[in-house]
Formats: C-alpha cells, sequence, structure tokens
C-alpha cells in the first residue's frame, strides 16, 4: 500500500469509528483532494463529515478551530504547504494558543494535513518545506512521515491527539514507496523517533522523503564499509532528543538532512541538540545537509535546492575525514 | 436603509415594545452594572492595578441587549470590547477583571459558559463563530452562536471568509458588528466606501438589518429575530448596530487627537442609559430610590469582583509550561527546569 492510500485508510478507519471526526478542505470531496488522498470518503461518509468548501485556507482553519472547540475533531486538508500561510494567523494566533489563554477551559484538537516538499515539478509555491515555521509555534505539534506504515499510524494518533497537530505529508513519496500497512486502528506514538536503520560509524537524522535518501545513503555507505545508523524523526514537534542524542553518542558523527531551508531549520535543531547533550562523543562537527536559503528553484533546476544521496554521502564523507 | 428604531431619544416608544416593564428594568440595571464595570476598569488602569484598557461606554445596549437574545447554552465570540456582552452570557466579572490583570485563568470561564476568551487579535474570531455553530447543528443542537466585532473589524479579509462561510452552510451564526465610528484613529468612512456595513450582508446572501444600536429595545428585537433564524435553521444575520465610543480606544490611547470633543456631545443625548431611564420614569417603573439601589449593588458586585481577582494568588514561574499542550513535553518540563535553576529557587 501505498501513503495516499495508507492516509486513506487511516481518514476511512478515522470517519467510521469516531462520530466526531469531520473533514474540510478544498476539492477533497468530490474528487478525493489533488492528491485522491480522501478519494471516495465523501460518498462513503456524506458531504456533512467530508466537506469541499470555499478557496479560503484561513477560513478553513478558522472553522475548523470552532468545530474542535465546541467538542468536533476535525480534519483539515491544505492543499500545499505554500498555500497554508494564509491559514498562519489562525495557527499560531488562535489554534496553537487557545489552551493557554483559556488555562486548559477550551481546546482545539484538530489535525492540518498539508503536503510538503519538492520533487514533483510542481509551479510556484508547490514545493515548499517551510517546517520549521510551525515546529518554532508553540501549542501545536508538528509530524512528517516518511513511509506509509508510519502515515497511518502517525494519522490516527494525531486525530486521537488532545492538542492540534500540523501534519505534513511528503508529496514525492504519496505513491512512490509501497509497503505492507496493518489493517484497522493501529498509532504510532507522536514525540517519538525511530531508529529505522543501526549502525555504527555515523548518524543520519532525516524525516519526510528525505528519509528515503538516507536510506539509500546509508546503502551505499555500507559498500565502503562505512556502518550509518538512519534515524526517521517522525515528529518535528516535539522533538525526540532523547533518541538523537543515544546515537550521536554511540556513533560520534551526525548529519542532519533537512529538505527545508537552511538557517534556523530543524536540521539546526538536531546540531543544537547533539551540541548541548553529546558534545563530548563527538568525532567530527554536525553536518547539515538541507535546502538552500533560496525560494525553491522550479522544476528545471529544483534537483539543485533538494539534497539527494550524493550530497549526504559527501556529509558523510566530511565526518569521516581526519 | 434607517436603523429600526424603538425608543426615540426621549424614550418614548415609536412602536411595539419587545420586552416587558420587569425585563426592561433588569436590562436597565444590567447596563448599569455594565457601565460601572468599565469606569472601575479605568480606574484601576490609572492607578496601576490593571493593562491597558479598551473602554465601552456609549456601547452599552448593543452588548446587553443583543446578548440578552441568547439562550444560556448558546455560544459567545466576541472582543476587548466586549465585557458586557460576556458577562451577560455568564463570563463572571473578575475573570474579566482578571485577563486585564495579565492572568491566563482570567480567560477561563466556569464550565458551562460557552464564551470564549475575548479576541484581543481584531477580525479573526468571527469565523470561530461559523465553526462553533456548524459542530453544534452538525452534532444536532439547535444551539447558535453570536459574535460581536468592531467596524474595523469589517476590512479584515477574515471578516469576508467568515460571512462567505455562513452564508454557503447556513450556518446558525448571528453577526453583531458594533459601528462605534472609529477604529482606533481612523473613522467608519475610511474603512469601507459602503453607505452601510449591514448592506455586506446582501453579497454573502444573508440578511442585513441596521439598528440603532443605543436603543436596548432596538437592539434586544433585532437580536432576537436573529437568533430565532438561526435556532430554526434558516441561516445567519448580519446586524449593523450604530453605537459610539465615548472614550477612547483604550487607556493608553489619547481620541483628542482625532476626535473632536463637540462629536460627543450629540451622542451624549443618545445615551443608551439615559433613554431607558426615560422610558422607564414616563411608565412610572422607575424611581430615583430604586436607581439608587441598582447603581449601589453594582457598584458592591463590581468591588466584589475586583477583590476576587486581586486576592487570587498569581501563577507560579513554571506555570506556562503546563498549559501550553495538554501534558508538557518532555523538553517542556526541561525548560522549565532550567527557568527554576536560573531564578535560584526565587520560584
Amino acid at each position: 500500500m501505498n501513503m495516499a492510500r495508507a492516509l486513506n485508510d487511516a481518514l476511512a478507519v478515522a470517519l467510521a469509528e469516531d462520530e466526531r471526526v469531520v473533514l474540510l478542505g478544498e476539492d477533497i470531496g468530490r474528487t478525493g483532494g489533488v492528491f485522491r488522498v480522501t478519494d471516495g470518503l465523501q460518498e462513503r461518509f456524506g458531504e456533512h463529515r467530508v466537506v469541499d468548501t470555499p478557496v479560503a485556507e484561513s477560513g478553513i482553519v478558522g472553522a475548523a478551530f470552532g468545530m474542535a472547540v465546541a467538542g468536533l475533531r476535525p480534519v483539515v486538508e491544505i492543499q500545499f504547504l505554500g498555500f497554508s500561510y494564509p491559514a498562519y494567523d489562525q495557527i499560531v494566533s488562535h489554534v496553537g494558543r487557545i489552551r493557554n489563554r483559556s488555562n486548559h477551559r477550551f481546546t482545539a484538537p484538530m489535525v492540518i494535513r498539508i503536503p510538503f516538499g519538492g520533487g514533483i515539478g510542481a509551479a510556484e509555491h508547490h514545493s515548499e518545506s517551510s517546517e520549521a515555521i510551525y515546529a518554532h509555534t508553540p501549542g501545536i505539534k508538528v509530524v512528517a512521515p516518511g513511509t506509509p506504515a508510519a502515515a497511518k499510524g502517525l494519522l490516527l494518533a494525531a486525530i486521537e491527539d488532545p492538542d492540534p497537530v500540523v501534519f505534513l505529508e511528503p508529496i514525492r513519496v504519496y505513491r512512490a514507496i509501497k509497503e505492507e500497512v496493518p489493517e484497522g486502528r493501529y498509532t504510532f506514538p507522536i514525540g517519538v523517533a525511530e531508529v529505522v536503520r543501526a549502525g555504527s560509524d555515523v548518524t543520519l537524522v532525516a524525516y519526510g522523503a528525505m528519509l528515503r535518501d538516507a536510506l539509500q545513503a546509508a546503502g551505499a555507505l555500507e559498500g565502503d564499509g562505512v556502518s550509518a545508523e538512519v534515524i526517521d524523526l517522525r515528529t518535528l514537534a516535539p522533538l525526540d532528543a532523547a533518541t538523537v542524542v543515544a546515537s550521536a553518542q554511540k556513533t560520534g558523527r551526525v548529519v542532519a538532512i533537512s529538505e527545508g531551508h537552511r538557517t534556523v531549520g530543524i536540521a539546526s535543531e538536531i546540531a543544537a541538540l547533539v551540541q548541548e547533550r553529546a558534545l563530548y562523543s563527538l568525532l567530527a562537527p554536525v553536518e547539515r545537509v538541507t535546502g538552500w536559503d533560496t525560494v525553491v528553484p522550479l522544476k528545471r533546476t529544483e534537483r539543485h535546492h533538494i539534497p539527494g544521496v550524493g550530497r549526504i554521502v559527501a556529509a558523510v564523507r566530511r565526518t569521516l575525514e581526519d | 436603509m434607517e436603523p429600526v428604531r424603538i425608543l426615540d431619544f426621549d424614550g418614548r416608544l415609536l412602536g411595539e415594545s419587545p420586552l416587558g416593564v420587569e425585563e426592561i428594568r433588569r436590562l436597565f440595571a444590567a447596563m448599569v452594572t455594565a457601565r460601572a464595570y468599565d469606569h472601575k476598569a479605568s480606574a484601576l488602569q490609572l492607578q496601576g492595578r490593571l493593562a491597558t484598557y479598551a473602554q465601552f461606554e456609549g456601547q452599552e445596549a448593543v452588548q446587553v441587549g443583543g446578548a440578552a437574545a441568547l439562550r444560556p447554552d448558546d455560544w459567545l465570540v466576541a472582543t476587548y470590547r466586549d465585557a458586557a456582552a460576556m458577562w451577560m452570557q455568564g463570563y463572571p466579572w473578575d475573570g474579566l477583571f482578571l485577563g486585564r490583570m495579565g492572568d491566563e485563568r482570567g480567560g477561563s470561564p466556569p464550565p458551562g459558559v460557552n464564551v470564549l476568551p475575548p479576541s484581543i487579535t481584531v477580525g479573526a474570531h468571527m469565523i470561530h463563530a461559523v465553526g462553533l455553530g456548524w459542530a453544534e447543528r452538525l452534532r444536532g443542537s439547535d444551539r447558535v452562536a453570536m459574535t460581536f466585532f468592531g467596524d474595523g473589524a469589517t476590512s479584515e479579509g477574515d471578516f469576508h471568509e467568515a460571512m462567505n462561510f455562513a452564508g454557503v452552510y447556513r450556518t446558525p451564526t448571528v453577526f453583531v458588528c458594533e459601528n462605534n465610528g472609529w477604529a482606533i484613529s481612523m473613522s467608519r468612512d475610511r474603512q469601507t466606501a459602503s453607505e452601510t456595513i449591514a448592506q455586506k450582508a446582501d453579497a454573502y446572501g444573508m440578511p442585513g438589518v441596521l439598528v440603532d444600536g443605543n436603543d436596548l429595545l432596538a437592539m434586544f428585537a433585532v437580536a432576537r429575530d436573529a437568533v430565532g433564524r438561526a435556532r430554526r435553521g434558516e441561516g445567519a444575520t448580519l446586524i449593523e448596530a450604530l453605537t459610539h465610543r465615548m472614550g477612547a480606544h483604550t487607556t493608553a490611547d489619547d481620541a483628542g487627537r482625532y476626535r473632536a470633543e463637540e462629536t460627543l456631545d450629540e451622542w451624549r443625548l443618545r445615551d443608551p442609559v439615559d433613554r431607558v431611564r426615560r422610558h422607564l420614569q414616563a411608565t412610572e417603573a422607575w424611581s430615583e430610590a430604586w436607581e439608587h439601589d441598582v447603581v449601589s449593588t453594582a457598584a458592591a458586585e463590581i468591588e466584589a469582583a475586583v477583590a476576587r481577582a486581586e486576592g487570587l494568588a498569581p501563577f507560579g514561574p513554571g506555570a506556562a509550561f503546563d498549559r501550553t499542550y495538554a501534558r508538557p513535553t518532555t523538553d517542556l518540563e526541561a525548560q522549565r527546569t532550567a527557568l527554576l535553576r536560573d531564578l535560584g529557587g526565587e520560584g
């Protein structure tokens, strides 16, 4: 099952088991969403629970916020991360704050699903990887799965979570990876990273679409006798520092990988954490392999922006130099 | 478009009263109490016991008359200038004081009071009322949601999105625009080229009503009709209440920089409290002793609320970490420990 299918399965499970779950978004009903993640759900659960909305991201998130406060569990779809900015005020000023500003009296348990990242040669604004903005925001959690099984388990966990979750789905992975996905309800814990490949020489920390590149890089390095451990972060906020730090202490070398912009990014946060808690275990400076601090280039040169296996392997080699 | 008016400036009935005498006396007392809160809050601010405060004097009839049309379990989503409406719907005065004293517990009304803490940003909260009412309808309840906002908020894009969603989904929402003439220093004619704000409702497929917001009876009547429509599943209504902010934008503002003092004279003649008093006097439902009693009861109620708010010990320095998520994350716990360590036991 691919990731789009696994997410669809998670939403179907949630809609079937919990009558509080409502889906809202642009084109999610009749057409099943721009990436077909909600395919068939309106037909199955009705237009009152799978709601096609006007083109108004702030309105969608704001209305879902009201629904969540009133006791529903809305799951919103924003079509692309670059289209989430009109809703940014609602997310930062209201969704992430109502628990604090009402001292727990009102809460907004809701999920905002957003496809993110590039690699499909889309139009401008369709390839953003600005997840650090949301990870920087108090009161919300940010989840970014890299595989179909994790996507389903994490989405079901996000819908159950008492706090709002921005749920980022890697666009170029939607249909690129297939794996066994368990049937029915199961959850993966939010805030817990997973060591998806054990190794001893270097730790590769990745998430979302970059997980696949990190694993390929680890495979390539193995041929050269380098044993790379790969961590799938899965949750960007709150970060699972313990898993990252334990691995850094074991391998002594860390390469933090993110498609997002370099400065004040997720990879920067990994580097800071490792520096604070594992400095004396380090055998080399932490390397960051990231997108650049430029606007994501359009199709013809996009590949120079998104880190690939080559840049990851090169970074690992730098950590191995004397 | 002529505003709906039931009481003329002298308190004479121009039509049938939507309320009996006892109800009018009750709402008169509510307006007097709200004004006592407003004056007390301004005084506390001057004494440094309250942070910046946004006065609502002159707007009591909009808020009291509007909220009086709600059922106790209906939702209310309002702004920092709407303490009277919030209190009418069950939000305690001490909670309102606490919020302005800088304590998050002021944002936490008692269980069963369906009033969100006041919106501080302008305009983003109207869509919340749409979502709240929509959720109630999806769950089969007939609760409605009322939202208060100023004329300045109608310039925000979020006003459009809220009105549009309410129109498309026919949500049980009552939009109450308190057109008080000013958005800080900008007058209403610089916010929109529309002749009225009420007419904007046309574009969203819902009725728009213009009302004299300083007329308690007219305000109650139009709000009652709008709440009724919403409850019956007939959709949203936009009410534009014409009123005036007699004070400055906040205690940090100086209205003398942009508003001529003379313009207030005309509005003093339309004062919402005086108007109802004249009406009650004409119907012999008023006596000096009764009003004296209302005023002293209000003062005592407000003083007691101040005492309750000021009597609550402040949060400890680590409390913010407890209210960010349902449970603090591991990293927030570490941050709390770091803060308390840096405070060196002072926390």
